[in-house]
């Protein structure tokens, strides 16, 4: 009996262990496979030069992914910087305006959550058929749109998640000197402001890597969207269409995007760590 | 006195406008699930929603629209996604939160982190590279005379792993919530850690569980571009996991955007979007409030 239960416990534990090197092995296989294929195809031109008709076999160089990278940075920027605009009060009224028993927050946090869930074709497929009927062609401007609400969700949760432990002492304190409810948001925002950074850090994440829901709300082009209603080019769809591709110069190109994404996803994981190790100096535990 | 006021006006208009901000971006969800319902009411009403669900032909140019094929293919990628990633998941997160050390568990949260930020394409790129040459060179052969590899079981591994991070991380979040004198009393009537585990934490968190399992299926559910990179894509019931299939977003990935010509395609498309919002925003409302009621917020 003591035989079988000691064996028990070394089977499920080598199963664990088991477990566990199988979800690295999964890490290190994806991130050294697209590092070495991408870096084949990876040279100086993939960054500084746009996409030239490569379609015709044997031309040496093709261009590059220019296109991409700037409408990945201008949809990333924008809708960021918007989302965060939708989210910081939202944050704030839900975590110090709202009491904290208060039946709306639930109500809003679950919806955020759902929101969360709610997969980026569907904001995709919603986004388009809105402009479809408003007239409009796939744009950047549309990009942005559908992009900013895909992460407003995550933007305001994950500040959320942080801002909810916020010490109740500190906002009672700033209160019994006579601050209103608009003067504690500054002394919160300081508390928060770790939170507010790897939050950003994971939406620009979530952003950059979205490739259902700009695919045809934002479209795809060979060239530099000059203004808000041309179609832009994404890191993301330029992976997948250019993948399929017969033509090796232009599967390159897929590759090389790929590698551009994991690499900056990487960055931004780091980031994340070292940001919150940073800011967290203005922060009463 | 005036000073007062005016702050105080401030006050109230800050209150104003954060509560317009916090109302419209929840109104996100209401208008979503109104306009695709309205984008797909016309093959609702043409049809019967039985015809719609339970038909396999799919002929848009005949004006036939069965969703069976692409509700199959869906549910047949996410089955095995989950018969895959949950126990790797569950033991991967019973091993963190009660047997690893911190130095471990310092290792393999920036780990998780990647794996959960890591885009769908990523994912793709990777099933295309690795998977699919080893389902079609390897693994077919075995069982089926020809197989290009892009089937059913590349999109359920694939998928498999883009939920393991979600399951993991929700899964420690659960097992952080059980008191630990729960298992120290366990433990004081001497029972094994295994045997805590076993009886005590998994038992006293499988509501969680179960909501987590349903989060995760609702996950796999969505998830457009990985799949539809690595499935085959082509409209028929899949007899075997060795079959190409094809997932109702990949069909709304695929067609959206050129369809416009053909009666009733577009409303067909929204149709399929409105099945995936119905079923997510269902199953994510039953989990989460299930995961609510065991960590309050």
């Amino acid at each position: 009996m003591r035989k079988r239960t000691y064996f028990e416990e070394l089977f499920f534990k080598l199963l664990m262990l088991l477990s566990t090197i199988v979800v690295v092995t999964c890490v290190l296989s994806i991130t050294y496979t697209i590092i070495r294929t991408g870096w084949k195809s990876m040279s100086w031109s993939m960054l500084t030069e746009l996409p030239r008709s490569g379609f015709f076999l044997g031309q040496a160089n093709s261009g590059g992914l220019l296109n991409a990278i700037v409408g990945s940075l201008y949809i990333v920027g924008a809708s960021t910087l918007l989302g965060l605009l939708v989210s910081l009060p939202v944050v704030f009224y839900i975590n110090i305006y709202l009491n904290t028993k208060s039946k709306f927050a639930y109500i809003a946090r679950l919806v955020y959550d759902v929101l969360f869930g709610i997969p980026s074709i569907v904001y995709g497929a919603f986004g388009f058929s809105i402009m479809v009927y408003l007239g409009l062609h796939s744009s950047l401007l549309g990009g942005i749109i559908v992009i900013t609400l895909l992460i407003i969700p995550i933007f305001i949760r994950s500040m959320d998640e942080i801002a909810r432990q916020l010490p109740r002492d500190i906002l009672d304190v700033t209160y019994s000197l006579g601050a209103t409810r608009l003067e504690v948001v500054p002394v919160a925002l300081r508390q928060i402001a770790p939170g507010i950074g790897t939050a950003t850090l994971l939406s620009i994440g979530r952003a950059i890597g979205d490739a259902a829901g700009v695919m045809f709300t934002a479209g795809y082009t060979d060239s530099i969207p000059t203004s808000l209603s041309q179609p832009a080019a994404t890191l993301p769809l330029s992976v997948f269409f250019q993948l399929s591709s017969p033509v090796k110069a232009v599967q390159d190109r897929a590759y090389a995007a790929a590698l551009i994404l994991t690499v900056i996803i990487l960055l931004l994981s780091i980031g994340g760590r070292l940001l919150t190790n940073h800011f967290s100096k203005n922060q009463i535990k | 006195m005036k000073v007062n006021s005016f702050r105080i006006l401030k006050d109230r208009t800050a209150n104003g406008v954060m509560f317009f901000l916090t109302v419209a971006s929840l109104l996100v969800i209401v208008v979503m699930g109104v306009g695709l319902y309205i984008k797909s009411a016309p093959i609702i009403q043409e049809y019967n929603l039985a015809d719609l669900l339970f038909s396999s032909s799919w002929k848009p140019q005949k004006g036939e629209f069965g969703f069976l094929p692409f509700l199959m293919g869906t549910l047949l990628v996410t089955g095995i996604a989950i018969i895959l990633a949950l126990p790797v998941a569950l033991l991967t997160a019973v091993y963190l939160t009660e047997y690893a050390n911190s130095r471990v568990r310092k290792w393999m949260f920036p780990i998780l982190d990647i794996l959960a930020g890591l885009p769908s394409v990523i994912y793709g790129v990777w099933g295309t590279l690795l998977v699919v040459p080893w389902i079609s060179t390897k693994l077919a052969p075995r069982f089926v005379d020809f197989s290009t590899g892009y089937t059913a079981l590349a999109g359920g591994i694939v998928l498999g792993i883009m939920i393991l991070p979600l399951l993991v991380s929700l899964f420690i979040e659960l097992f952080m919530t059980i008191p630990n004198d729960l298992r120290d009393s366990s433990m004081s009537l001497g029972a094994t850690r295994w045997q805590t585990i076993k009886h005590v934490v998994l038992r006293k968190s499988l509501p969680g569980i179960l909501a987590t399992v349903v989060l995760a299926i609702s996950r796999a559910f969505g998830e457009t571009i990985a799949v539809l990179m690595v499935c085959g894509n082509l409209p028929e019931t899949p007899r075997s996991i060795l079959e190409a299939c094809y997932p109702l977003p990949a069909l709304i990935a695929n067609n959206y955007g050129e369809m416009l010509s053909l009666p009733l395609y577009e409303a067909a498309l929204m149709f399929a979007a409105l099945i995936l919002f119905v079923v997510i925003l269902l199953f994510n409302l039953i989990s989460r409030i299930i995961l609510y009621r065991i960590k309050p917020c």
